[in-house]
């Protein structure tokens, strides 16, 4: 055995070498604390052609796995907006190519599709993403690379990058009107239901500083994976809590197990109802059970009685992909894609830099189904309003209450003083 | 044995060529950076060659020294990201709490290179020892390991705070020092992982060469005789075991500043089953069948995943089911089958009566 030991001897000595040896090859590349060290300075110089009488668009859906029932439509309702933008002329007189490409409900994949839409498609922005989860995974990446990304679904806020442009909701948009709407309604105890993962755990941490501030009571807090769809357990604890009422932070189609346990246990929108921010004209019909009573939160309903939205709402039903309803998720893209437009024509230009300073010296608006949007240049999230909707027999949503005006974003939660500064400090901090 | 060891050694010059020399000239960044994602794997793949493919241990939870390795280097980036502060996802989900106490000593380079070779010594060491010497093997060690990435991956997923969660860890701006958004760091790090998997197979050559490797075979075939000609054929198994937990958890941790991030689905139940797919596509008693199949199917994952979202694993179904089939001995057989010749390379498979015997499980 004292050959094997010395060969073996051999063997980490050749491993020591090949690290060293790549070591040494790495020896111009930058160290930390270089003056170099900032975010972007060191990335490829953009490779988007903008010579041509086309401009390259990347988006970015989960078309296979968990979350491909919700992606594909946001993906389908971008390709429509990319048809009828080309129709009116196209950006800045150029006709939209887009890239598809698929991120398969999985994180890495997201990023790696990222940086291959950036470098080897070289397109001039990414437009796509459902799940926070998929949303940090990109976000290194656009930053690394000085790419742009629209996000088009409602998060938990408390985050902002000068390579992201959010038209969801953030939390002061959605979250706090939801709140606002069950304090109006005398709701004095409520359970927190939500899916295992970085929106419903934030989405809940700030509820419940948030609920402390109104008198309400969180009598009790559960989550369960994404992926996994058996919510018997978690709905007795609901059903022996007896709340008010139930605030749904469930994601995709672990819904329907919440929903279908939900029934099994006795409760009913009469009683025990609850209000989500993840269910809308899509998911309703999909329920399995009668969702009817129960509440959900959000800026855009397909009811909502707007200049502009019986339009998209024809435009989308005529659309040969399309899937009968809209929803607030696919309204969000749709607008990413006309907010872009807005941007580019007001710098002149698809250079990402150009775009931020466009965005920061103008006021970027569009007529969006949901009402007049602004975008805000400093923190790249757009103007909304709030509304909480009841479904009705037809899976539609007959609107309860609305805010009374646009609500500003503010995904740091600035404007409100329950939120701890030191908290916030923190956050920017760590993100900084 | 191989008569001509030289020719092996010949193979794994051209394949060393190929990935740090060739490759880098020819590939873009994007390219190398996924061929540096693939060659992780493939690393795993080496060792779930050795373990399976000479071993006769079906180990389908590959992903638990995966993750040891992944999540260990993960949270040294982390870290070294953070500087002083708590990590960003922590202050979300309870800003208040401190770090977690096993967290802390990641915070030195050093104890984690150490953590991510002994970790996975440490617990498939244990686990093997417990396992091989009550002779647990076949079917009831496949599902077993199996079980082990599964539960893994749920703790992770359910330790949002602690772990990430589903959301995994990544935004590493630092790998021990170096800029990772550097274009020429990116290209040392894929260095790093194509120099390793290299090693790796120089590794494995030289166990298939030695008594050990002749050994190995014969405990995966006749593993009663074994016993009777004197030898423990746990300890045998115990080795190759070990060894290939190492090779996992080493892909995996090259696979974070790689990829730039780490979430429970690669390393859980499905992610350790292609980790399997790819080794048998390829033939895994063979020496370079394992790490060509990782390679081709993380390739085949990245350009037909891309170009035919939903049709790419209809397609690494079929090829599965074609191969196990009609290829046993996975796609690097096809050579020897064309010239007709029957290798005299330990290579054949198990006869009927002893793939019975290994499925028996638990024998006294």
């Amino acid at each position: 055995m004292s050959s094997t030991s010395k060969r073996l001897r051999k063997l980490v000595a050749a491993g020591a070498t090949v690290t060293t040896a790549a070591l040494a090859l790495a020896g111009c590349g930058a160290r930390a604390g270089d003056d170099t060290a900032g975010a972007g300075s060191s990335a490829a110089a953009s490779c988007v052609d903008t010579s041509g009488d086309t401009i390259k668009l990347g988006f970015l859906n989960s078309l296979t796995g968990g979350m491909a029932i919700s992606e594909k439509t946001v993906s389908n309702v971008l390709h429509m907006a990319a048809d009828e933008i080309n129709a009116g002329g196209g950006l800045l007189g150029k006709k939209i190519e887009y890239v598809q490409e698929d991120g398969a409900t999985d994180w890495p994949t997201f990023a790696e599709k990222t940086e291959k839409l950036l470098t080897q498609d070289c397109v001039a922005a990414i437009f796509g993403g459902w799940t926070s989860s998929s949303r940090k995974a990109v976000k290194p990446v656009v930053e690394k690379l000085n790419g742009l990304f629209f996000y088009p679904v409602q998060y938990e806020g408390l985050e902002s990058s000068p390579n992201i442009y959010y038209t969801g909701a953030t939390t002061n948009q959605q979250i706090i009107p939801a709140m606002d709407f069950l304090a109006s309604k005398g709701v004095k105890t409520l359970f927190l239901a939500g899916s295992d993962y970085v929106f419903p755990r934030t989405a809940n941490a700030i509820i419940k500083l948030y609920a402390a501030k109104l008198g309400i009571k969180i009598v009790g807090e559960e989550y369960v994976p994404l992926d996994k769809d058996d919510w018997t357990s978690q709905v007795a604890k609901i059903a022996a809590a007896k709340p008010d009422f139930i605030f749904n932070t469930i994601n995709g189609s672990s819904n329907v197990g919440f929903i279908k346990a939900y029934y099994d246990a006795g409760l009913t929108p009469a009683k025990t109802p609850i209000i989500s921010v993840s269910i809308a004209e899509e998911e309703a019909p999909a329920m399995g059970h009668e969702v009817t009573g129960n509440y959900a939160s959000w800026n855009y309903f397909q009811s909502l009685k707007t200049a502009t939205n019986p339009k998209f709402i024809q435009s989308w039903k005529a659309y040969p992909k399309s899937s009968g309803v809209t929803s607030d998720p696919m309204e969000a893209a749709y607008i990413s894609l006309y907010l872009y437009k807005a941007l580019v024509e007001a710098a002149g230009s698809f250079d990402v830099n150009a775009v931020n300073a466009a965005a920061k010296k103008n006021t970027i608006t569009f007529d969006a189904p949901e009402g007049k949007v602004t975008l805000d240049g400093e923190n790249h999230h757009i103007s909304k309003p709030g509304h909480i909707g009841r479904i009705n027999a037809d899976n539609q949503f007959d609107i309860v209450w609305a805010s009374d005006k646009f609500i500003e974003p503010d995904p740091y939660l600035e404007g409100y003083d329950w939120f701890p500064a030191d908290i916030r400090k923190q956050l920017t901090d760590a993100a900084g | 044995m191989t008569k001509k060891p030289w020719i092996s050694l010949g193979g794994i010059g051209v394949f060393a060529v190929l990935l740090l020399a060739v490759a880098p000239l020819v590939l873009t960044d994007h390219w190398l950076n996924n061929l540096g994602k693939y060659c992780c794997w493939a690393i795993a793949a080496v060792g779930i060659g050795l373990a399976w493919g000479r071993g006769g241990m079906l180990v389908m939870g590959q992903g638990v020294f995966f993750a040891l390795g992944a999540y260990s280097m993960a949270m040294h980036l982390t870290l070294e990201t953070a500087g002083d502060r708590i990590p960003a996802f922590m202050v979300l989900y309870d800003p208040l709490a401190p770090l977690p106490a096993f967290w802390e000593p990641f915070r030195g380079a050093g104890f984690t290179l150490a953590a991510i070779v002994l970790l996975p010594v440490v617990v498939a060491g244990a686990l093997g020892y417990a396992l091989f010497k009550r002779r647990v093997k076949g079917a009831y060690f496949a599902i077993l390991s199996q079980a082990l990435a599964v539960a893994l991956a749920v703790l992770i997923s359910s330790t949002i705070r602690e772990t990430g969660g589903d959301t995994g860890l990544s935004d590493f701006k630092y790998f021990f020092g170096f800029v990772l958004n550097d274009p020429a760091n990116r290209q040392m790090v894929y260095l790093i992982a194509a120099g390793l998997l290299i090693v790796c197979l120089l590794a494995v050559w030289q166990f298939y060469r030695s008594r050990f490797g002749e050994l190995l075979i014969a405990t995966r075939d006749a593993e009663e005789r074994v016993r009777f000609l004197g030898y423990d054929p746990a300890n045998v198994k115990l080795v190759a075991f070990v060894v290939s937990a190492l090779m996992a958890s080493i892909g995996g941790a090259l696979f974070v500043p790689i990829v730039g991030i780490i979430t429970p689905a690669e390393i859980g139940a499905a992610a350790s089953i292609l980790m399997i797919a790819g080794v048998a596509l390829g033939g895994r008693a063979s020496l370079f069948g394992p790490a060509l199949g990782a390679i081709a199917v993380g390739w085949g994952q990245s350009s037909l995943g891309s170009t035919w979202p939903d049709g790419w694993t209809y397609v690494l179904g079929l090829l599965f089911i074609v191969v196990i089939l009609f290829l046993p001995n996975g796609l690097s057989s096809l050579p020897a089958r064309f010239t007709g010749r029957a290798r005299r390379t330990p290579v054949e498979q198990p006869t009927p009566a002893i793939a019975a015997a290994e499925l028996e499980g638990v024998r006294s």
